[in-house]
């Protein structure tokens, strides 16, 4: 798969403080890419080079092979973190006005503007002023507003925050949809299930620096500890349980189940797989729950920043 | 792409829709009008008030002039062959203005020093002088005739001089000329000075609310920092002059209106003052149509049209790309204070300095070096255009005032750049100048 986005490098000071440092993502035609990384990281420093913003001191982007120009703010549609409108302006007025500096035609970005509006009926808010709307409504015209021009990069900036959750998922639909149409999708959120529940790639920031980078799948595999959770039941679960101990390295797992089991996690010893511990545990009594320990995105967030630290 | 009408647009129709805008233009015209009304008014209810004084005169020569007469709501009442102390107690039983008391001297002029005026309040100071030019006059009248001077003989040989001016290339000018070209050029100086402070506030107010709404950084990833300062620049300008505009058609339309239902009344009082004032009868005496022929044909009118739309726009410009500037790099308007001082000052000195200077001596040093910095030489060179300045200093002028302007907004949308997308901190001169590094 080529790549929609390239940033090779980039530094960006401002005055002494280095707010990145030599980062480079690779952002996959086609994915949902997560740019995830705590508060101050760096990531809107980021952002806002590939919206050209403000431009990087060393380093390169490229947006579909070709050095970042002015003329390819048409192919990307931002939405940041801090959104904003034109309060005393009506909403069909702005929205035109905003379609129109991302060089649509006004007849064009009529015609576009009544099909979103349609769908997400919200008519009946043409005339009136961004003033008179809730945050809420006012995000989805903002929202709107972004993808309008059907850009080839969407980012968006913490997306969700500020949505019921049914218009939450309103979005996510949207977003989804986009991708699926051959949008590419960034993502920089702090909620860890929706990068869950959305990416396939992820990137993190940490200190200005680029710590972690790949397939959400691949980067799973990357942190998973060959840990099982495993619910066994047998005569006697605590004779079980210091058997279990004496030859793995075992912990307290907790999840829901019918049976009165004997609830642990256990780590493979190096070599054996899970099958070999199927086998063992099968002999030493009635196996009712074994699944393996897949690392949350928000488990490895947490890691590798401490790591980092 | 260049969004710049687009952006022209928008700022246009904003600044143009908005309601306090729309108020504004209306009511402006009317207010001014109002109070002008008013205030004159005000002092015509004061100076029609009747008042009585009452003169003794122990000398019996003077009295003369105050009989029969009655000038200005003011009534004489002669009193005779009573003291001064009774005078005093019947003027204030009958509550009268005052008491002129004329004491008796032998000499003329020992009668001109003991000349007292007694009264309750203090009076009004046109009153006294205008009592004082009559009683002057008279005793003046009175020592010609105790020295045997024919008054005839000395009114005849009074002599009035009104120096005619002309340079060598033949221009003719006069006092009344160099008056009305200084009054054009502090009109022109002034106007562009509410121009900057009125919509310059109102391009910083609009960047300001940009970075308040956060709708800034959408904008800025969709246009350059310097088209939209531009089309904010020339957005809000637009709007000034439509409503500069209708202010001049509105006031125009009130001022008529007004003085066909005060229209009498407008014309005695312009004639009263013009009596007052004395020193204005030798400019009556110079025909209305005359002078306006006169000043008309001195003035260098094609340069001075030329050179007022060529310096107002470059000034305006000039100052209401700092005001963007400040607008970028402050959090909201409270903050705009430290940055006003610097931007305020440099006006203010071409307005005082220049009108001074120029008055003095148009072509002097202080007044030729003010008309080419770029921060005053908009106002100053106005003001000295009308007496006629060489083209080429006005070239060089100009060239410097674009320069400059072409650095300021270079400097503003440097500042734009970064100081619009800070927030939440209050920023310093020093601040601002490390963002011109980035």
């Amino acid at each position: 798969m080529s790549s929609i986005l390239q940033a090779k490098d980039v530094i960006k000071k401002y005055g002494d403080y280095t707010a990145l440092n030599k980062v480079s993502i690779d952002v996959p035609k086609g994915s949902i890419f997560g740019l995830l990384g705590p508060n101050g990281a760096g990531k809107t420093s980021l952002i806002r080079i590939i919206n050209q913003i403000t431009a990087p001191d060393a380093g390169e982007v490229l947006l579909d092979g070709e050095a970042l120009q002015q003329f390819h703010i048409k192919d990307i549609g931002y939405m940041p973190e801090e959104r904003g409108l034109y309060k005393s302006m009506k909403v069909g007025e702005q929205a035109l006005y905003l379609a129109q500096l991302k060089g649509l035609s006004k007849s064009e970005a009529k015609m576009r503007l009544q099909y979103w509006f349609e769908k997400f009926e919200i008519t009946d808010w043409w005339n009136k002023k961004i003033q008179e709307l809730s945050k809420g409504m006012a995000q989805k015209i903002q929202f709107v507003v972004t993808v309008l021009h059907q850009p080839k990069l969407l980012i968006f900036d913490e997306p969700f925050s500020g949505f019921d959750p049914i218009n939450a998922n309103i979005i996510k639909d949207e977003i989804l949809q986009l991708r699926d149409e051959g949008a590419t999708v960034i993502f920089s959120t702090h909620r860890m299930e929706s990068v869950e529940e959305m990416c396939d790639h992820i990137a993190l920031i940490h200190k200005s620096n680029k710590v972690l980078d790949g397939k959400l799948i691949d980067v799973k595999r990357q942190y998973k500890s060959n840990t099982y959770q495993v619910g066994i039941a047998s005569a006697d679960n605590s004779t079980l349980r210091q058997t279990l101990n004496d030859k793995f390295e075992l912990s307290d797992a907790n999840f829901k189940s019918i049976d009165d089991d004997l609830k642990v996690n256990i780590k493979l010893k190096n070599g054996d797989t899970s099958n070999d511990l199927l086998s063992y545990l099968t002999s030493k009594g009635n196996v009712n729950h074994f699944v393996e320990v897949i690392p949350s995105v928000n488990d490895i967030f947490i890691q590798t920043v401490e790591n980092n630290n | 792409m260049n969004h710049l009408p687009l952006i022209i647009k928008r700022e246009y129709l904003t600044k143009v829709r908005n309601k306090s805008f729309i108020i504004m233009t209306f009511l402006s015209p009317l207010i001014m009008i109002g109070l002008g009304t008013l205030i004159f008014y005000l002092t015509q209810l004061n100076s029609s008030k009747e008042r009585t004084i009452s003169i003794l005169d122990e000398t019996g020569k003077v009295a003369s002039i105050f009989t029969n007469s009655e000038d200005s709501n003011t009534k004489y009442n002669i009193l005779t062959g009573i003291t001064l102390e009774e005078a005093k107690k019947l003027v204030e039983a009958k509550e009268e203005y005052g008491l002129l008391h004329i004491a008796p001297q032998a000499d003329i002029k020992d009668i001109s020093t003991h000349i007292k005026f007694f009264s309750e309040d203090s009076p009004s100071v046109t009153f006294i002088s205008r009592l004082e030019r009559k009683l002057g006059k008279k005793l003046t009248d009175e020592a010609f005739l105790n020295n045997g001077v024919d008054i005839a003989l000395v009114n005849d040989s009074k002599m009035d001089v009104t120096i005619m001016q002309e340079s060598f290339t033949g221009e003719r000018s006069s006092k009344y000329v160099n008056y009305s070209k200084l009054g054009f050029g502090l009109a022109a100086g002034y106007l562009l000075f509410m121009f900057i402070i009125i919509y310059g506030n109102m391009i910083m107010r609009s960047v300001i609310e940009e970075k308040t709404n956060r709708i800034i950084e959408v904008i800025i990833s969709s246009v350059k920092p310097v088209q939209l300062l531009m089309g904010k620049i020339i957005g809000t300008s637009l709007a000034g002059v439509t409503q500069f505009i209708m202010w001049v058609i509105l006031g125009g339309i009130a001022i008529v209106v007004f003085s066909a239902i005060f229209g009498v009344d407008l014309m005695a009082a312009q004639a009263q003052v013009m009596e007052q004032q004395g020193t204005l009868q030798q400019a009556s005496e110079l025909s209305a149509e005359v002078k306006i022929a006169e000043i008309f044909q001195s003035l260098p009118l094609g340069n001075l049209v030329v050179a007022f739309f060529i310096f107002f726009i470059g000034g305006y410009l000039l100052y209401s790309s700092l005001y963007a500037a400040i607008g970028a790099a402050v959090d909201n308007e409270t903050d705009t204070q430290q940055f006003m001082m610097p931007i305020i000052m440099p006006l203010v000195l071409a307005v005082y300095v220049g009108g001074f200077t120029v008055l003095e001596d148009p072509h002097g040093v202080v007044a030729t070096v003010f008309s080419y910095i770029p921060f005053t030489s908009p106002v100053v060179m106005l003001m000295r255009i009308p007496f006629g300045v060489p083209i080429w200093q006005q070239l060089l002028s100009v060239a410097i005032l674009y320069i400059t302007f072409t650095g300021t907004v270079w400097f503003a949308s440097k500042i734009y750049r970064v100081g619009i997308l800070m927030y939440g901190k209050k920023p310093s001169y020093k601040e601002i100048f490390k963002w011109l590094k980035y």
